[in-house]
């Protein structure tokens, strides 16, 4: 089944992500965004999720209806999902263990005496 | 590396709990059971709103009509969620909703059913819901990351549901003659099509083993009824109706509710599109895509010329 295609941005596929399906009226495709919601003030922005829009205004305005019905947010990112770039899950190991070791990075590696140890 | 070594760790990954990502290598067999199971539960959210929205016009009162606007909107959303979670395996949307409009890919047969009086709606919430939330509960914990985190968003809006849908039968059951009998109506039309939204039994489900093995399920469909029937056995007390069904009947040694035996050509048929309201479901979407032709290309127009005027701007 030649439906089915295995490259990836983000979390979608590479030709799924600037508005070009394969489709016989390209005029009418709107591009995917992802939308990142700041749930209360003093908070990241979270990846809530993602949709369809015409353009940022109109993925700003999906967003709100379609993440934040009931006041999970207070302030709304969207970024086309083509400019986002992801690490390869391939490459977890160059990436990641080189941290596994060095333990030392770490408060609780140092025993300290029971008088000071709250530091 | 050879394939089989690939499965292997695919496999280690599932029996540790750790949530497969798009990204990572998957067999192909789980990529379609998945992509076939989201999207046909996300069309299942959008045909879902074809019964309830029949009756947003002629809901009772403003509270009523206030609730049930909410809950359609919430179907909507689970739609796009779900919709979302499925394009991270490699399918457009538009080629879902080919596929729902050609009727290639299929729906929950529940939404093939027809409203036929307000209490209907509260029926719904209940049971069609609450049957639902069986499914869900289990999904919040599906191996497919992108799923697994879609249903818990759905899980927090769908009690709302469920709990408003019990509200509305309570309070026609503790009304006039009339709105009990209408009540008792709704759930025996309801009760034996929402048991069959569980599937076929264990012993005739072809994808019940592999699922399990890949913990896209975690329950199967036997199992999940004996519990959508034990609570509701249960719920029903309080409305002080009956459920359709002579032998339903606690059974202290399993610890269980007995209950009749499903009419199991009756589910195939309307599985196979022949239920009472398969076309006219169909049918209503493919209107609705048609028809909003104009808008989608109205937007796609105006973002084109904001961005050149933006262009213009910058130069």
């Amino acid at each position: 089944m030649n439906f089915i295609r295995k490259f990836y941005y983000g979390d979608i596929p590479e030709d799924k992500t600037g508005g070009n399906i394969v489709s016989k009226d390209t005029k009418t495709d709107w591009p995917l965004w992802e939308v990142f919601i700041r749930s209360k003030q003093g908070l990241d922005h979270k990846h809530a999720g993602s949709l369809h829009a015409a353009d940022a205004q109109m993925a700003i305005e999906n967003a709100r209806d379609v993440y934040t019905r009931r006041m999970e947010g207070v302030s709304i990112w969207v970024v086309e999902s083509k400019y986002i770039t992801a690490s390869n899950p391939e490459e977890a190991g160059e990436l990641y263990e080189p941290a596994v070791d060095k333990i030392y990075r770490h408060p609780t590696f140092y025993q300290l005496p029971d008088e000071v140890n709250h530091m | 590396m050879p394939v089989q070594d690939f499965e292997k760790i695919f496999q280690e990954k599932i029996d540790n709990e750790v949530k497969i990502e798009p990204k990572d290598w998957m067999p192909d067999a789980y990529r379609k059971t998945n992509l076939r199971q989201i999207s046909q539960h996300a069309h299942s959210e959008i045909v879902g709103m074809l019964p309830e929205g029949n009756w947003i016009g002629r809901a009772p009162s403003l509270k009523r009509k206030a609730i049930l606007l909410a809950k359609v909107q919430d179907e909507a959303g689970h739609g796009l969620y779900l919709y979302s979670a499925a394009e991270t395996l490699g399918m457009s949307r538009e080629e879902m909703i080919n596929d729902l409009h050609s009727g290639k890919a299929k729906y929950s047969s529940i939404f093939n059913y027809p409203t036929l009086t307000w209490a209907d709606i509260g029926a719904i919430g209940w049971l069609v819901d609450g049957a639902a939330i069986m499914n869900q509960v289990m999904l919040t914990r599906t191996s497919y990351g992108p799923y697994a985190r879609a249903m818990v968003r759905i899980c927090k809006e769908e009690s709302f549901h469920q709990r408003q849908g019990f509200e509305s039968l309570l309070v026609l059951s503790r009304g006039t003659k009339e709105q009990k009998e209408m009540c008792q109506d709704a759930i025996n039309r309801w009760w034996w099509p929402a048991l069959m939204m569980f599937g076929p039994k264990d012993a005739e489900s072809t994808n019940s083993d592999q699922s399990m093995k890949w913990k896209i399920k975690r329950k199967t469909n036997d199992e999940l009824r004996q519990n959508f029937v034990d609570m509701i056995a249960e719920q029903i007390k309080t409305l002080g109706m009956k459920l359709p069904d002579d032998k339903l009947k606690w059974n202290e040694e399993r610890r269980h509710y007995d209950f009749g035996e499903i009419n199991w050509n009756e589910f195939w048929q309307v599985v196979k599109g022949n239920g009472p309201c398969n076309k006219q479901r169909l049918d209503a979407r493919r209107k609705a895509w048609e028809n909003g032709e104009w808008v989608r290309e109205a937007a796609a127009a105006h973002a084109r010329k904001r961005a050149e005027r933006q262009k213009d701007k910058a130069a």
